[in-house]
Order: structure tokens, then sequence, then C-alpha cells
């Protein structure tokens, strides 16, 4: 498995050809900034060809996200991949309905059934 | 209350975390709360990436309470908007590069009660909303 804690408020995982990215802070433009050029890094160096977005600890959303997530979803469906989001609370629930996100990403209860989704065994890569 | 703060996009956060303090006086719901504080992130926003161009420059916020309604005005002097209709269209941006999803405004509208946006080029912009806690 490969993983990093990143300075603010994110981590990742990667299982084989997944990339699971869990947001742990408000996601608005300042965080966004951040996310999106460490995302692509890790999109762009390896094989990956999926991405998961977690939100178990995002209370907060705003359409600066809508725009991270769209844009991940443009690049990984030029590889052919899927982009997957999990762990959706209330509120980030209610900004993804109102900007019709769903119409092109697939909402999971937990990373684990998004893999499962994408069937990519929940286990080690290195 | 007034808070003038610099254009830098750590205040988005401070700008939304001082609203909901200001507001709780007023007893919001959970969702009430998300609400507001989605429009003013929103509009803080606008001002730091079009006002600004992610340049210097200063952002008022003034909040008032008026029985059980919320009023929020949000200024900038920077670059104004050329054309207020376009702007507000769902999904136009005038920076996909930078991945704006072009739904700032339609959140403003959809999460408030009210939307009053004025501006002119080269001098500011100027956002006025409102919303009814617990109606």
């Amino acid at each position: 498995m490969l993983g990093e804690e990143f300075p603010i408020g994110f981590h990742y995982e990667i299982y084989r050809n997944c990339l699971i990215v869990y947001i742990t802070q408000d996601l608005d433009h300042h965080a966004v900034t951040f996310l999106r050029e460490r995302s692509d890094k890790l999109i762009d160096a390896g094989d990956v060809k999926h991405v998961v977005f977690d939100f178990k600890d995002v209370d907060f959303m705003d359409s600066s996200g809508i725009g991270l997530i769209m844009g991940r979803y443009r690049k990984v469906m030029f590889l052919g991949g899927r982009a997957l989001v999990s762990n959706v609370g209330r509120s980030v629930d209610r900004i993804f309905k109102i900007s019709g996100l769903y119409k092109i990403i697939e909402k999971y209860d937990t990373p684990e059934e998004a893999l499962k989704a994408l069937e990519v065994k929940h286990e080690s890569y290195i | 209350m007034k808070v003038i703060f610099e254009s830098c996009s750590e205040n988005e956060a401070f700008a939304r975390t001082v609203v909901a303090a200001y507001i709780t006086r007023l007893n919001p719901t959970l969702e009430e709360m998300s609400d507001v504080k989605t429009a003013v992130s929103e509009a803080v926003t606008n001002s730091i990436i079009h006002g600004y161009r992610c340049g210097d420059g200063t952002i008022e916020m003034e909040c008032n309470i008026h029985n059980n309604e919320i009023e929020i005005i949000i200024e900038d002097f920077g670059a104004g908007i050329e054309d207020i209709e376009k702007a507000m269209e769902p999904l136009y941006t005038t920076r996909p590069e930078w991945e704006r999803s072009g739904m700032g405004f339609a959140f403003m509208e959809a999460f408030m009660d009210e939307l009053c946006v004025k501006s002119e080029p080269e001098k500011g912009t100027k956002i006025s909303m409102k919303k009814k806690i617990g109606s």
C-alpha cells in the first residue's frame, strides 16, 4: 500500500489501479487548490485509472468541490476509468444533488464498496 | 456586524465561520446553517478569484439580523462583472482553467431567499443576500 499524510486535511491510498483520497477537512477553494495538484500528480505518476473520494470527515463543501470532482472525473474518463464518492454526509449530499453530479459520479457507502464495484481487491498494492 | 479582511483563500473558512457564529442566536437548523455557510463561501470565493484574480485586495462583510431574517452583504473593490446576467447562468464560468464549476451564483440563489448583485467593471461587486431562519 502506498500512503502518505498530506499536510492539510487529506491522506490517500492506492490499491492496484485505484486512488482513494480521504478528505478530512472543509472542501472549499482553498483546500481544492492543493488537493487538485496532489491528486493529479498521483494519477499521472502511476497506473491509476480510477479515483474514489471519501467524504467521511467532511462537514462542509461548496461549488469548488464540484469543480475538483468533475475535473478528476474528466481526467480518469480519458484513461477509461471511473470516479466514485463514498461516505457522503447530508450536507455534501445536498450539494451533489443540486449540482446534478450523481449523473456522472457513482456513490457508495464506504470506499471498500466502491472498490468492490470497481472489482479492485482491497489489499496491498506493494 | 462588520468585518474587513484580506483577499486570500484562507479567509474563506474564516468568513463562513464568523457568519455561522453570528447567526447562532437565531437557533438555525443544521441545514439552514449549512445553506448560509455555503452561500457565504461562494460569495467570498468569487471576490478572491474573480474580483481580485487571486491578487491583493480587501473584502468587506456585513451581517444584520432583523427579527428572524439574516442579511449578509459581501463587497469587493476589484474587477467587477461585465455581464451579471451571464455570470449568474448555471455552469457559466470565466475560469474553466481553474476548474470553476460555474455553480457559485446558482448555489447562492438556491440556498438563500433573496440575492441581489450589484457590480461595475473595475470598481467592484456587492452581493446582498437574505434568508429567514426557522420559517
